[in-house]
């Protein structure tokens, strides 16, 4: 297993070490807001285990990923606010 | 997608200390024995962490122990349904999975109770124990000021654990009232494990606050929590962070307990002395079946393996320890009640449903969670009510409504390994469309 991932977050390069989740890459990127709710008020992880669906990122064009359940992969491309 | 049929005699859902201990002692006597779990590590939320870098000697001993018995571990797995008897469906980030299995343990633990207050939807409002198991994954905290408030045991082994990866923690505000607490901690003697892990928690807490009979008003901030004001039902203060861990106590994972059908009483399964629920071959351990920490489900945990492989006698004689540490659950469950301030918490515009932002007053017009969910979307969301489920529960006393298949969102890919299935799994989608 590679010692470092190198992964981006809204186009920006970032380096993590094996591990890592999704959801702490994002916020290791300074980003706080990780999705919208329906009326548009900024959300970010609240239970951290996969349960509250609060998390929600896009993974490689995939949306609605649950960033506290998924570790960060070499090249993975991570949009949040979608 | 792939998919893959797997068949075994004796399936345990959720790798936390109860279900690492079942399917150990299982494995250990023989037969085919597989560990399902939805993360993509041995240990559960409690040692969560420990696979990778084990700092819990108990962990660490349970880890090694179901890695050596022979057990299988399918990991990310998350079960969604069971179309007929005997039979899971679960998926992975690769695959669709349909397991076969003669018996079945569930050891799928606890969530924290969140309760919705003003501000409890900024970013950086995070469970306690969730952001314990986020810091263990690289959520950077060094340097950040952690107001850690809430209620339970778990409030101060997290502030030990952030100040670890150094964060600042101004207050730690338990809601419990002290004297509750002085005769809680007055009782631990006869638990000297539990007495020994506080005083070294103690000592090492050395210069946080802690108040207890504190209890959170509201959080405020732009795009994220910036400051919380606390009271003590008498006067109110605002304390600075940039985090608030908060959460108030444990509520079990009983969807897939309730999707077999298994009977509950007051919120928990019930199981009888050999840990088996009202469905046959379904057992049920740890917070699944009350609140009583890992040390209960350790011991749960191995009477259910055996019993399920038929060592009766060999799980009676857990019996006397798994009272002892059903007795402590009860204390812990009597200091750390919730007051009932705590329902007012939450204001009419309040959100409730974080998912569907669903706020209290339109919530609170229905009779209950069923009502709720048709007229306003009330856990309609991603979640499926585990979040508002919970809250809507304390608040107003519903019952949560009956729970259906897919337990948890899935990819059209597996609700059709579901219609293979003669049962309709859902009638949510048409899966030939």
């Amino acid at each position: 297993m590679p010692e470092r991932i190198e992964l981006s977050v809204n186009g920006r390069a970032l380096s993590v070490p094996w591990g890592t989740t999704v959801a702490a890459a994002v916020a290791l990127a300074g980003e706080t807001r990780f999705r919208r709710s329906v009326h548009g008020d900024a959300r970010g992880p609240l239970c951290g285990m996969g349960i509250c669906f609060e998390c929600r990122v896009t993974i490689n064009g995939e949306p609605h990923a649950r960033s506290c359940l998924i570790l960060c992969a070499d090249g993975m491309e991570v949009r949040t606010d979608e | 997608m792939n998919s893959a049929r797997l068949s075994f005699d004796l399936v345990v859902v959720g790798a936390g200390p109860g279900g690492l201990a079942a399917a150990s002692v299982a494995a250990e006597r023989g037969g085919s024995v597989a560990l399902l779990d939805n993360s993509p590590w041995l240990g559960g939320q409690i040692w969560r962490g420990e696979q990778a870098r084990s700092a819990v000697p108990l962990a660490r001993q349970w880890i090694e122990r179901f890695l050596a018995s022979g057990a299988r571990a399918v990991m990310q797995a998350s079960v969604f349904a069971s179309p007929d008897r005997g039979v899971l469906l679960a998926e992975t980030p690769a695959a669709r999975l349909t397991v076969r299995f003669k018996k079945l343990i569930l050891a799928t633990g606890a969530r924290e109770l969140f309760l919705p207050f003003p501000g409890w939807t900024l970013p950086g409002v995070v469970g306690p124990g969730g952001l314990q198991a986020m810091v263990k994954a690289g959520w950077p905290v060094a340097g950040r000021r952690v107001v850690v408030a809430g209620s339970g045991p778990l409030l101060v082994a997290v502030a030990d654990g952030l100040r670890r990866y150094g964060a600042r923690i101004p207050l730690i505000a338990e809601q419990a009232p002290q004297l509750r607490l002085a005769r809680f901690a007055a009782g631990l003697w006869r638990y000297p494990d539990k007495l020994a892990q506080a005083v070294a928690m103690k000592a090492r807490l050395l210069g946080i606050p802690y108040r207890a009979g504190v209890w959170l008003r509201r959080a405020e901030g732009g795009e994220r929590v910036e400051r919380v004001v606390l009271t003590d039902g008498r006067r109110s203060w605002t304390v600075e962070c940039d985090l608030l861990a908060c959460g108030w106590n444990l509520v079990p994972n009983t969807e897939l307990p309730r999707l077999l059908g298994c009977a509950l009483a007051s919120g928990f399964v019930r199981v009888d002395e050999f840990q088996r629920s009202s469905v046959e071959g379904v057992f049920c351990v740890g917070e699944l079946t009350g609140i009583a920490g890992a040390d209960a489900a350790l011991v749960q945990g191995q009477i259910a393996g055996l019993a399920a492989v038929g060592e009766t006698e060999a799980a009676r004689e857990w019996f006397a320890e798994r009272s002892r540490w059903h007795r402590f659950g009860a204390a812990l469950t009597r200091a750390f009640a919730l007051r009932p301030e705590l329902r007012q918490l939450a204001k009419r515009e309040t959100v409730v449903c974080r998912c569907e932002d669903v706020s209290r007053e339109a919530v609170e017009r229905c009779r209950d969670a069923r009502e709720a969910k048709l007229h306003t979307r009330c856990g309609m969301g991603p979640c499926q009510g585990r979040i508002c489920g919970a809250a809507t529960q304390f608040l107003f006393g519903w019952e949560s409504d009956s729970i259906r298949p897919p337990v948890f969102p899935v990819r059209m890919e597996s609700l059709l390994t579901a219609s293979e299935h003669p049962k309709p799994v859902s009638n949510l989608s048409d899966p030939t469309s």
